[in-house]
């Protein structure tokens, strides 16, 4: 009898699941959450995810070539608020894996080479400070001497404060970039994330060729809080979000996590210009891209870290070995 | 104690110093797209004999005039001129002559709703193109983006008692110490005074007030600023244009301090970018 009893208790306890989503509560499986790309399964909100994650759905499998990992911040203002500079940054270290707020390297997105710039908000909010604003400033050079496609997902909290006056600079090197960039007409497409925000999204993040933003994604100069307690202004609906900001002509489109990937390498093909490659080329099979552009995207993404490295090492410029007749944007060539 | 003299409502204006340095001065007024933003002025005028263009946050000084200018915080529509102003000085070829003061960019909703992240953006974007000579002044309170918008320049002018920081003692501490009584402390560790930014090759020059303040003897103040300016313009003139751009992307590319084992001390990196010694 009581053994019934107990077994009747155990089935009306609800299940508890898993993994509840931040926005609609519902439940699912971790398994299920990572394979729809870190997107709740029942209402589409995008969860932030890190830089690593991001260049594995962003960029064609295996063709990510890290560059200039190395590269740390240094404490220009012997910063001290309730801890000194260096413990946080160590302890972001720790917590992410990462050396700093953004990843860098070449890749090829669905068979297009580029170089992928990639801020991470779990470290230091994806703060810019030195470090962030010198790499992008390499990837733009790499980019625009190369005539490669630069793109960047950018998510961050603004400039990194404990950098002082230097962080706030890095706004301006970042739009010096953007002047290399554009300069040199290599395409610039940037890709904002939740939350993209402060220095940065008033920086390089918004003088893309194409900027575009995931959904849900708040973007904001000033945000919503220091805007009530300065102006005490009444927040319209959805201020401040990707949908919004694409309704006021701040953004080119809002495109889903899932198609990110087939979206900015059609981007990058287009303001390639030219004539329209063949699908067949990059298309994906079973076994992976074994289209001959996808092949040949791979490999000058390959051949121009290895380049990149050395150039760097070496302290002068000298042409990268013919990747053998491996031109990005013209296969019939 | 240097970001009161800096916010000292007797402090000269960017309408002061135009008042003492500029002859002649026409302003120019809109955004050419939808409206005027009295937080940013700007204009033609002739600069110790040549014609110039200037831009400037002005702040107001009476509690009227503060409304009129929104005490210096400029919106989308003031960038998005003073964008429009460098354009205008680029195809003439004159000089530009940018003066800060501002405590940042306004935060608004409208403002924020109607691109201030992308305003500022471009005017930085817009001021980096230029192939004319820009010299930028710090004259007061240097806020955030906002002021940065305007201080994209060949060389970077700073008033001895102004003040320029990436974001105010008080919100920093807001964040950073989790309350705003710590302003003092933040101030300390943001090192936003002139002589410290020096240091940090920030600006290119320091100009020194006069006894107690700009506010204390104005003229003098302008003067010096002028003498300041002129020479910094001299300077300037001996680049060619096409260089002057090269050349301020290049001082921009520089400033930031970070170690990195791949690189050899003191080598050029990439493709011909500087690379500060390893420290």
């Amino acid at each position: 009898m009581n053994v019934t009893v107990q077994i009747e208790r155990r089935h009306n306890e609800p299940v508890r699941p898993e993994w509840l989503c931040p926005s609609c509560h519902q439940g699912a499986r971790h398994s299920e959450v990572r394979a729809n790309l870190m997107v709740c399964p029942h209402c589409g909100h995008h969860l932030r995810i890190g830089a690593r994650e991001r260049i594995g759905q962003l960029a064609d499998d295996g063709t990510f070539r890290e560059l200039w990992s190395m590269v740390t911040t240094l404490d220009p203002l012997g910063f001290v608020d309730l801890e000194t500079y260096p413990e946080r940054v160590r302890e972001a270290q720790a917590k992410t894996g990462l050396q700093e707020a953004i990843v860098t390297g070449t890749a090829s997105i669905d068979a297009t080479p580029c170089v992928l710039a990639v801020m991470d908000f779990g470290f230091m909010g994806g703060s810019m400070g030195s470090v962030v604003g010198e790499k992008l400033w390499r990837s733009a050079e790499l980019a625009s001497g190369e005539d490669l496609p630069l793109v960047a997902v950018c998510t961050s909290g603004g400039a990194r404060m404990q950098e002082g006056i230097m962080s706030l600079m890095q706004m301006a090197k970042t739009s010096c970039a953007v002047d290399l960039i554009n300069e040199a007409s290599s395409p610039f497409v940037t890709i904002l994330a939740d939350p993209c925000t402060g220095g940065v999204v008033a920086s390089f993040a918004t003088l893309a060729d194409i900027c575009i933003a995931e959904p849900g994604a708040r973007l904001y100069f000033t945000g919503p809080r220091v805007i009530q307690q300065t102006t005490h202004e009444e927040l319209p609906p959805g201020f401040s979000t990707a949908e919004r900001n694409l309704e006021l002509g701040h953004l080119d489109a809002v495109v889903p996590r899932k198609d990110l990937r087939a979206r900015v390498g059609n981007y990058l093909r287009l303001l390639g210009g030219g004539e329209e490659p063949d699908r067949g080329e990059t298309a994906e099979d079973g076994a992976g891209r074994t289209g001959r552009l996808a092949q040949a995207a791979a490999e000058r993404a390959r051949t121009l870290a290895t380049y990149a490295r050395r150039s760097l090492v070496r302290g002068d410029r000298e042409a990268p070995e013919p990747p053998e007749e491996a031109p990005a944007r013209e296969p019939e060539a | 104690m240097t970001v009161e003299i800096a916010r000292h409502k007797e402090r000269p204006r960017t309408r002061d110093y135009i008042g003492y340095l500029i002859d002649g001065f026409e302003e120019l007024k809109g955004d050419r797209l939808r409206a005027e933003d009295p937080a940013i002025v700007g204009g033609l005028g002739w600069f110790r004999g040549r014609a110039v263009l200037v831009v400037g946050h002005q702040k107001g000084r009476t509690l009227d005039e503060q409304t009129v200018h929104n005490f210096g915080m400029a919106k989308p529509e003031g960038y998005r001129k003073a964008q429009r102003l460098f354009t205008l000085a680029e195809r003439h070829g004159l000089p530009v002559l940018t003066f800060v003061d501002t405590p940042g960019a306004y935060p608004g909703v409208a403002a924020e709703e109607g691109g201030q992240a992308r305003a500022i953006a471009e005017s930085m974007l817009g001021m980096a193109r230029l192939s004319v000579p820009v010299v930028a002044s710090i004259i007061g309170e240097g806020g955030s983006g906002g002021a940065l918008a305007l201080a994209v320049a060949d060389r970077v002018l700073m008033l001895e008692n102004a003040t320029y920081s990436v974001i105010t003692p008080e919100g920093c501490a807001a964040i950073l110490w989790r309350d705003a009584d710590f302003a003092p402390q933040a101030a300390e560790a943001l090192k936003p005074t002139a002589s410290q930014l020096l240091e940090l090759l920030a600006v290119e020059a320091v100009v020194d007030e006069p006894r107690g303040g700009a506010h204390h003897n104005p003229e003098l103040a302008a003067q010096r600023l002028g003498d300041a300016i002129a020479q910094a313009l001299a300077e300037l003139d001996q680049i060619p244009p096409q260089e002057r751009r090269l050349q301020r992307r290049e001082r921009f590319r520089r400033l930031g301090r970070w170690s990195d084992p791949e690189q050899p001390p003191g080598s050029y990196s990439l493709f011909g970018g500087y690379a500060p010694p390893a420290e």
